[in-house]
């Protein structure tokens, strides 16, 4: 396994009158290779969750294991964990700060003392990965589209060549197109590479179409970690605690309900049409 | 006329580089013709970039037309005389609600525009109850907005703008950063603001789901109106709207797939309700 959490516990402002949970008995493993979404309504410690994973967040309790060594243990090299788990902040387009693309994208290799030579190698394939045209390289980052934007920050992170993807929330504020773009680009990257991807999201249609393993948080507990399949059929529970199934579910959910003999575990589009169109064939052979 | 009317607005601004030097100009609003009526309810789409919030900016004159001209409520926005008689006409609420909110109590934070528009301390407090009740907040009075959901703080900021007694609200990406439940709460309040007080609503959004509601539809790309019509003629389109970056309903895309393997069901369709009908 290569990341785990043992009995993680987190506490802001501990000590004061202000006290709060943020992480409650958090036990968790992820295993090499997975893509993973982690969902849950605004508040409910997603965040704080993925800044444990590369030592941002030190836990109040428990223990972080990465390739079953404790991260805090004495002596442990937290700098090289960063950039071996790379995390891409919410609208990390806010980050960018460079005259030109190509060298926003070097600072951070760069920052890890490499070569010149490796360091622009590393820009312009993490570049190349993330589907930017060469003609940006040189524009300053600020005279892209949002979409563009967003794909030369998680270029900046890729270039740190880091075994564990975290994005939270990669497509707030994007366009539809922009929102596909990012997400077959990541599910692209994981396939070429092998790279375990962990995306935070608050969009239930993205989380059904791209993940295999779905991880909802509720007040700063794990409530589900399973397959989205399995997750979305507790839409009740879902919505109790701000989250939804994907619109699908509940079109199909209906259409069962007036008798149709289709799947109400369908989560995207292409499932309810394929599960749709069979009964409408078998139904047309009846009459 | 209309509470806004545009003639051929054009907005343009000039790029420079490093060392100040102009490089060009880009044109981000190009010719646009607006007339929205007292009490409409108008979504506008669009992809990143494609002059949406740009052409926002001008309703309530953080932004000044290049070429052409406004009316807000029958005032030229250019008319720097007028600029605060506008910006209390037309209201404007943004992404990020955090970055809007700067009261450490809902209800002063409520209180913090009218308060500056000069408004009588006894009626500030009427208008503060009032614009809570209208969102749904109106227990949260006396809470810290630190405390609250995404989507309780952003009706704490729509209720902020409510309280101004504009008679138009400008919303650009209201729901971008909130949960589906958040979502669905701002949706509603601007639904209710629109339907019940009658406010003139221009709705900017990513999420297709939200502009079915609306009574009209404006989709922008390069700075122009493209597209004008009702939510069902609109998304009618499937393949124009996929062309321009954007996107139709999860129950509109289901229904023209199964059209396109060939079951009989109509263009268009928006609610579950419509699909349901059409398919049993």
């Amino acid at each position: 396994m290569l990341i785990q959490l043992e009995n993680v516990n987190y506490l802001y402002g501990e000590g004061t009158a202000y006290e709060t949970t943020a992480l409650k008995n958090i036990n968790l493993t992820i295993e090499k290779g997975q893509l993973i979404g982690i969902i849950g309504h605004t508040g409910s410690g997603k965040s704080t969750l993925v800044q444990h994973l590369n030592g941002l967040l030190k836990p109040t309790s428990g223990i972080i294991y990465y390739k079953g060594q404790d991260i805090y243990e004495k002596g442990y090299d937290r700098k090289e964990l960063r950039g071996k788990v790379g995390l891409v902040f919410q609208y990390p387009e806010h980050q960018l700060f460079e005259v030109d693309v190509f060298k926003d994208v070097c600072f951070g290799p760069r920052n890890f003392g490499l070569s010149e030579q490796e360091v622009e190698l590393r820009a312009y394939e993490a570049l190349k990965k993330v589907g930017l045209e060469d003609e940006c390289f040189y524009q300053s980052p600020f005279d892209l589209s949002g979409g563009q934007k967003r794909r030369v920050a998680i270029a900046g992170i890729l270039a740190m060549k880091p075994e564990v993807l975290i994005l939270d929330e990669p497509t707030a504020g994007l366009d539809p197109k922009g929102r596909d773009e990012i997400f077959s680009q990541i599910k692209k990257l994981r396939e070429d590479t092998g790279m375990t991807v962990i995306l935070v999201s608050h969009s239930m249609e993205d989380v059904a179409k791209y993940v295999e393993r779905i991880i909802v948080m509720d007040h700063g507990s794990i409530l589900f970690d399973n397959e989205p399949k399995e997750v979305f059929t507790h839409w009740e529970k879902l919505e109790n605690i701000g989250l939804a199934a994907p619109y699908v579910t509940y079109i199909m959910r209906k259409l069962h309900e007036k008798g149709l003999p289709i799947d109400i575990r369908a989560t995207t589009i292409e499932e309810a049409v394929d599960s749709i169109w069979d009964w409408y064939e078998r139904s047309k052979e009846k009459r | 006329m209309g509470i806004i009317e545009a003639s051929k607005l054009i907005f343009e601004y000039i790029r420079r580089d490093e060392e100040g030097n102009v490089e060009g100009i880009t044109r981000a609003v190009d010719q646009v013709d607006l007339d929205i009526q007292k009490g409409d309810f108008i979504a506008i789409l669009g992809h990143n970039g494609s002059g949406k919030s740009t052409l926002a900016k001008h309703m309530n004159g953080i932004l000044h037309p290049t070429e052409g001209t406004l009316w807000v409520d029958g005032k030229n926005t250019r008319d720097i005389e007028r600029q605060w008689e506008i910006r209390q006409t037309a209201g404007m609420v943004f992404q990020n609600p955090d970055n809007q909110i700067i009261g450490s109590l809902v209800e002063e934070d409520v209180g913090f525009g009218p308060e500056n528009l000069g408004v009588p301390t006894e009626e500030i407090w009427i208008r503060v109850e009032e614009s809570l009740k209208a969102v749904g907040m109106l227990e949260y009075r006396k809470h810290s907005p630190n405390k609250l959901s995404g989507g309780q703080k952003q009706r704490v900021a729509i209720a902020g703008i409510v309280a101004m007694h504009p008679k138009c609200i400008v919303l650009d990406e209201p729901t971008a950063m909130l949960d589906p439940v958040g979502r669905k709460e701002v949706i509603r309040t601007i639904r209710a603001l629109n339907e019940v007080e009658k406010v003139t609503v221009l709705l900017i959004t990513h999420y297709m789901e939200e502009a079915i509601y609306a009574d009209k539809v404006i989709v922008m790309d390069s700075g122009k109106i493209v597209m004008r019509g009702t939510p069902k003629e609109i998304f009618s389109e499937v393949e124009k709207l996929k062309a321009l970056r954007l996107d139709v309903p999860q129950v509109t895309l289901l229904a023209y797939e199964l059209k396109k393997k060939g079951m009989p069901i109509s263009d268009g369709i928006l609610t579950m309700d419509e699909l349901v009908k059409e398919i049993c």
